[in-house]
Order: C-alpha cells, then sequence, then structure tokens
C-alpha cells in the first residue's frame, strides 16, 4: 500500500487501524510502518496535531516525577532517550536545555531530594541538588528567594507539531495511509474480535485496531463495549511571549510539584519564545479549549512565584490545551471487551515525551494479541531535511535561492518565513491543509503579528497550491472557514452558513 | 551576493518611505533607493480605499490609493531606484543594508544614510488578552480589510468590532457597503480612540451602536466564531460584575491599536521610545545610530497620512544632508519630555539648533481626552510658551511650532497640556502671539 495524506477514500481493508492522529498516533503509525502490513490511520480532523499536540508545553520531561513501576515511569525515560536519537533525522526541531525543579523553603528542598531519587530509581541520568548560588549563576532572573533546585540535565524542549508531523511523515514514506476529516462511528465486533472500523467515510475490514483517539478514546472503547476507563479533560491555559524576551531564561523552570499538578512553570520554547502555564481544571467537553480571565490571571500569578519580572506586554497570544487524563497512569494495552482493540490511553503528561516509546511498546502489545510482524527491507527512517531559510548563513540563502527564487519572497515577516517553505509545507508527504496548519509546520504567522501580516498571503498560496477557491480554505478544524466571496453574501446565504 | 552603494536608502515605499526618498533627491542626494517589499509602493495606503486624505498635503480630498498614486508618480518622475517585492533582513550599523528578493536574489546595499519607514502593525487579541476559544473569523480590521477591499472576499456576515481605532471604524462601514451586518462595535475605553469624523461618518451615519466602556471577556466558537461576551468596566478598567451580555456573531474584527514596526531598528540597536515604540529621533529624525533616520508610522502612529508625508520629508532633507556630510553633529542632546496631560512627544531630543531657523515643530499624543486646555512648553523649568486648544483628544495629533527663541539654551525641555482657565485678555493675546 502506497502512503498517502488528506481527505479521501478508505481502502476496503487494513491490516491495522489507528484511530487519531496526534502525537501518539503518528508515532505508533511510524513504528508500525518498520514492518510489511498495510497501516491506516484515520483522524477526523483535516491535519494531524490538532488536539492536544497542538496544545502543550512542548516539553521532554527527564523522568522523575512518575512512580516507579508506572507505563509513565518506564516510558518516559525511554521516549526521552529516543527523541534524542530520531529528532534530527526525523526533522523535530529539539534543544537540550535541562530543567530545573525550583524550591522555594525547606519543605520543598525535601520534596526535589524525594523527586532525585524516585528519578535515580526511574533511570534518570545526571540528577543533581543545586544550590541556591548555583541556580542564579545558570538563571540570573529568577525568583531570588530560592532555596534550591533539582537538576536534570536530560530534560529538553521540542516543537510538539513538528514531532508530530516528522512521525507522521516518515510513516506516510513508509507506506502508510492517513485519511483526515475521517470520524469514526461505530467498531464491528463478532465473536468478541473486531472485524471492521465503520467511519464517516465508509467501512474498513481490518483485525487490528489500536485506539489513539486521545480525548475521545474513552468514546472510542465504548464502541467496542469497552468501559474499563473514562477520560476527565483536564484544561491547561497557556501565554506565550514574544521572541524578544527569548533570553529571560535558559531552561525549563517548574515549581516544586503538588499533589495535582507539576505546577505553572516558565520555559522556552524551541523557537525562541518564552511561554507560561499551565493551570489544571477538570472540565465536561472534550472540545472546550476557551482560555478564561480567571485562568490566565492565576498562571501569570503562579509563574511570578518563579520570574517576578514577567514581560507581561510581549505576550502575543493565550491558549488552553485538553489533557486526557484517565486516572494516574496511561492506559496501554489490549481491551478487555474486544480481540484485536488496542488502547493507547489516557496519555497526559509525560505523554508528548513518551510517544516514540508508546509507538515501540504498542508493536510488543499488537503481537501479544495476534498481529504477526514481518521486518520492511525498504524502511527509510529518516525524513528530508527542509531547509529553513531564516537558520541559513547568507552564502546558503544564496545558494537556495538559485535553486528556488520563492526562497526570495518573505511571507511572514516576523518569523522571516519565505514562500518556497510554505509551498514546500503545503506539498511534503504530510503536508498543510490549513493555514494552521502552515504556522504549525513552519511558523508563519506564529510571530509577534499573529498573522495580520502573512494570514491573507497564506491564504493565497494555499488556495493555489491545492487547487481550491480562497472561500474553502480553512483555518484549522473541518468547518473553519476563513473568507466569503461576495457572491456569497448578495445570495443572503453563505455557502458555509 | 551582488553590492551596490546608494546615498539615502528608505526601507518601506509606502508613504513615509516615498516622502522620504523624493525630499532626499531634491535635497541634493545624487542615487536614492526605495526597497519595498509588497509589489507595489504605497504600502497600506492602496488597501484604503476611502476617502479623506490629502486634505492638508494636497488641499483636496483623496482616497488612499490617490494620495498614494501622486506620490508614485512623483517618484516615477525622477531616477530614484525601487526594489519591488524585496524584503529587508537587515540594516547594521554603517549603512550595510542586506535584502532579498525572488528576482535578484540576497543584495548587500552600502548606504551613506539610512530612512526607517517600515510602518507599523495592528496589536492583536494575544496582545490584549482576550479570553475564550480560537475559532476562524477573529481578524485585525487591517488585515480584513486587505481581504475585502484588495482580494475581493469577505471575513463574515455577522460583524462585532472590537476597539474603536479608525481601521476598524472604517471597516464598520465597509462591511456594511458590502452587504454585512455590523452589530456593534465595543470600546474599552471611555472614549473612542478614532478620529471624530470617522464615528460620524462610518458610524453614526449607519446607526452602527458604539459602546464605551465595554470589554469583550471571552470569543466563542469552535470552528467559525458564534459570539462574544461583552461586560461594562469601571474607572480602572475592570470588568463589572453582573453586566455581560452575549453578542452573537460570525466575525469580530479587532481594531486595538497600532505598534511601530520595529524590528530591523532593534536588531540594529537603535534606542527606542517605550511609549512610542519608534526611535527617539531628533529634530532631524536621526535616530541613536548616526546615519539612521526614521518616519512615519515606524517612527509613532500618525493620524493623518499628510503628517508623515511632512515628516518623512524632514527626514529625507537630513539624510541627504548626511550623505553629504552637512548635517550637523549631534553636539550635547537636550531632552524633550511629554508631561502631563501627553502621552508622546516627536521628537524627544533637540540637537543643536541650526542659525536661521524659526521655530521647531513638535508632534504630540495626548493621554486622556480634554476640552479647552493649554499647551504648554517649559524650557529648564520655566513656562516658556503657551498655546491654547479647543481640545484635546488622544485620537487626535497635536501639533505645535515653537519659536526657537523661546527654546534658547535650555538642557531639557517639557511640554504639558493642562485645562485653560477661564478666559482673560492676557491669554487671547498669548492665543495671538502662537
Amino acid at each position: 500500500m502506497a502512503g498517502s495524506f488528506g481527505a479521501g477514500p478508505l481502502p476496503d481493508s487494513a491490516d491495522v487501524v489507528v484511530i487519531g492522529g496526534g502525537v501518539v498516533g503518528c508515532a505508533i503509525a511510524r513504528s508500525l510502518s518498520r514492518y510489511e502490513l498495510s497501516v491506516l490511520l484515520i483522524e477526523r480532523s483535516p491535519d494531524v496535531a490538532t488536539g492536544t499536540s497542538k496544545a502543550n508545553s512542548g516539553i521532554l520531561h527527564a523522568g522523575f516525577d512518575a512512580e516507579p513501576g508506572t507505563w509513565k515511569a518506564r516510558l518516559n525515560v525511554q521516549g526521552a532517550r529516543l527523541y534524542a536519537e530520531l529528532s534530527e533525522g526525523l526533522g523535530i526541531p529539539r534543544k537540550a536545555t535541562g530543567s530545573l525543579v525550583v524550591a522555594k523553603d525547606a519543605a520543598q528542598m525535601e520534596t526535589v531530594a524525594d523527586l532525585r531519587h524516585r528519578g535515580i530509581d526511574n533511570g534518570v541520568p545526571g540528577l543533581e541538588i543545586w544550590s541556591r548560588e548555583q541556580v542564579l549563576a545558570h538563571e540570573p532572573n529568577i525568583s531570588p528567594d530560592i532555596s534550591g533546585a533539582l537538576w536534570a540535565p536530560t530534560g529538553a524542549i521540542v516543537c510538539p507539531f513538528l514531532a508530530t508531523v516528522g512521525f507522521a511523515e516518515n510513516a506516510i514514506r513508509n507506506g502508510v495511509r492517513i485519511v483526515t476529516e475521517c470520524a469514526v462511528t461505530g467498531l464491528e465486533v463478532v465473536d468478541r474480535q473486531i472485524v471492521a472500523v465503520n467511519t464517516s467515510c465508509g467501512r474498513v475490514a481490518t483485525r487490528f485496531v489500536v485506539n489513539a483517539a486521545g480525548l475521545h478514546s474513552g468514546e472510542i472503547a465504548r464502541l467496542a463495549g469497552d468501559d474499563s476507563f473514562t477520560i476527565k479533560p483536564r484544561r491547561g491555559e497557556y501565554i506565550l511571549f514574544d521572541r524578544s524576551v527569548g533570553q529571560l531564561i535558559n531552561t525549563v523552570l517548574f515549581p516544586t510539584p503538588d499533589k495535582v499538578s507539576k505546577g505553572i512553570l516558565v520555559s522556552p520554547t524551541v523557537h525562541g519564545n518564552v511561554f507560561i502555564g499551565p493551570d489544571a481544571t477538570e472540565i465536561d467537553d472534550p472540545e472546550d479549549r476557551e482560555t478564561t480571565a480567571g485562568g490566565l490571571a492565576g498562571i501569570i500569578a503562579g509563574a511570578r512565584r518563579i520570574m517576578p519580572t514577567l514581560p507581561l506586554g510581549t505576550a502575543i497570544t493565550e491558549f488552553a490545551g485538553l489533557r486526557a487524563a484517565a486516572g494516574k497512569d496511561f492506559v496501554i494495552g489490549p481491551s478487555p471487551a474486544a480481540r484485536g482493540l488496542v488502547h493507547a490511553a489516557g496519555i497526559q503528561s509525560p505523554g508528548l515525551t513518551s510517544a516514540p516509546a508508546i509507538g515501540e511498546v504498542m508493536i510488543e502489545v499488537l503481537q501479544d494479541v495476534g498481529l504477526r510482524l514481518r521486518s520492511k527491507a525498504s524502511f527509510v527512517p529518516v525524513n528530508p531535511a527542509k531547509p529553513r531559510f531564516h537558520e541559513m548563513d547568507r552564502a546558503t540563502q544564496a545558494e537556495l535561492i538559485a535553486a528556488d527564487p520563492l526562497f526570495g519572497r518573505v511571507i511572514c515577516r516576523c518569523e522571516t518565513i519565505t514562500e518556497a517553505e510554505i509551498v514546500a509545507a503545503i506539498l511534503s508527504p504530510c503536508g498543510a491543509r490549513t493555514v494552521d496548519g502552515v504556522k504549525r509546520r513552519v511558523r508563519a504567522g506564529a510571530g509577534r503579528c499573529q498573522g495580520g501580516f502573512c494570514g491573507p498571503r497564506v491564504t493565497a498560496i494555499l488556495a493555489r497550491e491545492l487547487g481550491i477557491p480562497v472561500t474553502a480554505v480553512r483555518k484549522d478544524s473541518a468547518d473553519s472557514w476563513l473568507f466569503l466571496s461576495r457572491a456569497d453574501l448578495d445570495a443572503g446565504e453563505g455557502i458555509h452558513a | 551576493m551582488r553590492e551596490l552603494s546608494y546615498d539615502v536608502v528608505t526601507i518601506g515605499g509606502g508613504p513615509a518611505g516615498m516622502a522620504a526618498a523624493l525630499a532626499a533627491r531634491e535635497a541634493g542626494a545624487e542615487r536614492v533607493l526605495i526597497i519595498e517589499r509588497d509589489r507595489e509602493l504605497g504600502g497600506i495606503l492602496q488597501q484604503c480605499i476611502h476617502n479623506g486624505f490629502g486634505l492638508r498635503r494636497f488641499e483636496e480630498e483623496l482616497t488612499g490609493p490617490g494620495y498614494a498614486h501622486r506620490y508614485i508618480d512623483m517618484v516615477k518622475a525622477t531616477d530614484i531606484d525601487v526594489w519591488l517585492d524585496t524584503t529587508v533582513l537587515a540594516a547594521e550599523p554603517g549603512g550595510v543594508i542586506t535584502s532579498v528578493s525572488p528576482h535578484a536574489g540576497l543584495m548587500v546595499v552600502r548606504a551613506k544614510s539610512v530612512v526607517y519607514a517600515m510602518g507599523c502593525r495592528e496589536r492583536t487579541r494575544g496582545a490584549i488578552r482576550t479570553p475564550g476559544s480560537r475559532p476562524a473569523g477573529v481578524f485585525t480590521a487591517g488585515a480584513a480589510q486587505r481581504m475585502v477591499n484588495m482580494e475581493g472576499y469577505l471575513p463574515g456576515k455577522e460583524v462585532v468590532i472590537v476597539g474603536s481605532g479608525d481601521i476598524g471604524l472604517i471597516m464598520a462601514r465597509r462591511m456594511t457597503f458590502e452587504g454585512a451586518k455590523v452589530k456593534a462595535v465595543f470600546e474599552i475605553m471611555p472614549y473612542s480612540n478614532g478620529l471624530t469624523r470617522n464615528i460620524v461618518q462610518c458610524l453614526e451615519d449607519f446607526d452602527i451602536p458604539l459602546y464605551l466602556g465595554h470589554s469583550v471577556t471571552a470569543i466563542h466558537g469552535k470552528d467559525r466564531v458564534t459570539g462574544i461576551t461583552v461586560s461594562q468596566v469601571n474607572d480602572r478598567l475592570e470588568v463589572i460584575d453582573g453586566t455581560a451580555f452575549d453578542v452573537s456573531c460570525d466575525c469580530v474584527l479587532l481594531s486595538v491599536g497600532l505598534i511601530p514596526e520595529n524590528e530591523i531598528g532593534r536588531a540594529a540597536g537603535v534606542a527606542l521610545d517605550p511609549i512610542t515604540s519608534g526611535a527617539r529621533v531628533d529634530q532631524f529624525r536621526q535616530t541613536s545610530i548616526p546615519g539612521f533616520f526614521a518616519a512615519g508610522n515606524v517612527l509613532h502612529v500618525h493620524d493623518l497620512v499628510d503628517w508623515v508625508s511632512e515628516e518623512a520629508a524632514i527626514a529625507g532633507r537630513s539624510a541627504a544632508r548626511h550623505a553629504r556630510g552637512e548635517l550637523p553633529a549631534s553636539g550635547p542632546e537636550r531632552s524633550v519630555a511629554a508631561g502631563e496631560g501627553l502621552r508622546t512627544v516627536v521628537p524627544q531630543r533637540l540637537s543643536a539648533l541650526e542659525p536661521g531657523k524659526m521655530s521647531v515643530r513638535f508632534y504630540f499624543r495626548a493621554a486622556k481626552p480634554m476640552g479647552a486646555s493649554v499647551l504648554q512648553f517649559w524650557a529648564d523649568g520655566v513656562l516658556a510658551f503657551e498655546r491654547k486648544l479647543r481640545v484635546v483628544k488622544p485620537s487626535e495629533m497635536i501639533v505645535a511650532d515653537i519659536p526657537v527663541r523661546k527654546i534658547g539654551d535650555a538642557a531639557t525641555l517639557e511640554f504639558r497640556v493642562v485645562p485653560a482657565p477661564e478666559k482673560t485678555e492676557a491669554e487671547d493675546a498669548i492665543e495671538e502671539e502662537a
């Protein structure tokens, strides 16, 4: 089966169907693509990375938080190691910043000492307790009233969108089909064995289904009569700051955690921004990504305890993400209700870090329920490098323009993103189909003007490259149309109404 | 990479860049270049198809493109070089400009003088921290204006406008003309940030309500925006409990302020004014880096393009003089401060005043609306000059010429706006003098 990406017809059958195009589903699809299998990934949205994977902290946790013996503990440490091996080849921006858990009094110093021991049990290398002076030398802008910190040299930051796209693109290059705008409507179970997946775009016969549906993974399990777990969405709000204050911090700064969450952190992003967040609010609606005045005020107050001089005036955007929590640990393993259905669910923090390790462990889980594997000799583990114009030296930039003049046209002024990069992001095997899809891949519109300048231009490029009218270009989700034609309005009824 | 040399290069080919280049050429600069990132000259004027431009500069009421074309024709009639579709990546001290374009690739230009004329960008939803979801249909007013006026597409059918800046007011009328329903304009301040003429001609004439002292507390919708929640605010701009109401809409246009697009200057290390977000300049519009000048909305946000052209001409002439080595050295810096009642003043410092110069023109923005007021000029702490102002509005720039003899040798200059006392004969006399 040749790899592909986009809305489109479903195959009649597949050896394995992965439900969900988040970072977990895409990492699983990539792991499966190493074998002689027909693999289909179905995703409800027009793009990958549109749920929890698009709004999270972007942190590769070192792995000292989780209780030893849990899936979280095992997969976090393994995942962090896999990113170190895989990121460059898959085109996933990653920065080894290290992380600090900051303690503000003697009691918190005891907590971070406990965290260090737990980390050692989990196999986290290099953990050290730092004195106040060591911390201040490393982070001069941190609150001076700290007592010390836990230093984790393997803590890192990563681009969560490009992690997802990197796994997805590599899966596609190795034969995985990703069908978007396709919602699962039913799972056919005969004699307690999965036999098919029914979707909004047809039926696929299969004997193996991987449930990586994130916030909706509980609903998917229910379709097979499996009520072994329930997803309780937990919302976290964030504020993102301009790159002009990127020099504020060097590393990921956590407060000493309490029982509910890791607390409000202050962190650099892999693209040179700074963010603060997230808080943790249990909600009912798995699509409720509204930020709130109270939530934003709360994370500002929390972040100020670590970083008193927060440059609020340089905030460029606020957003909320949802954690797909299902109790304390990940839900990984076969469904008790239907043979052939396996879960990679309840993937809350450290899910992004764990994703490539979840991909590996799901291979074992599928083998345990009867999937037969044969290695694929033609497997290519890496994606071709995509030039990032603004990161190149002048001589290389000149060569790029000589080869493709569109590298000479800057579309996004804030981030210096050229038309050639945007076109490549649309035409690549896991290509952008939406304005936000372009933003997540190449950062056009991710800067301080938030697409005010480049938005209309990116819309026009998408229309041109996809061969669709401007009125069919969407922001992100399937129904997120951006513009009407004058005729739509004259007719008194928008085509989208 | 090719290298070229110019006397004066303007970064930006909008109204400021064109006026600066023309003035530089007229003032004797031999080789002048305009670098413009868009595919035509004119900048933001090209999407401002409404009228009201040029009353001061041309004594005629022109549209934005009409005003732009006056200048484009003037540029075309000279030997000024124009590079279109070209983006400046860096302009380093010493006048080394690196630009990029699809047709010429990377270019290095050595300029004796550089004029920043990059204009401004719109403040975003993120900058004002409006809570809620992030659906499609939320646009800055200027981005929507470009789609409507230049691309021919509409951003929605049921529109709410947040902020009463001029672009938002203009778009309220524009969307009404296009057949959309504009439900309301919500402004957090107790006064509008737009020109009075725009309030009248764009809202009142179309029965579009303007809610002052109202803040948007949430934007709703998962795919496309479905509505907003609005609350009244108190005089500390805090939401008043119990005043919230919902307005349904499929489009939110933001007109919540403009910010000079100063990244190139910031990267070069130009000293900035934290209030204007533009460079700190002297009366020649020279920045803290010798040979680097600034004019137009990249220096401070203007209300009228006519003032932009005037200011840019000053910058252009100064740039030409610097290129010839004839601009007086800065000398000891004399600071100019915006005191009581004022938010900004440009220029923010004075270099040595030239012999024969009769007055220096200053541009101000008021901190808050006031009725009849007096603009005061204090030289070294002494009230040296007053001028009556009939009315003061933050949305409208105050322009005043201060006689050189009043400035004298003062080391610190400060301007204030204070309420006018009861009218006396003495003050009438002062007004006469002004």
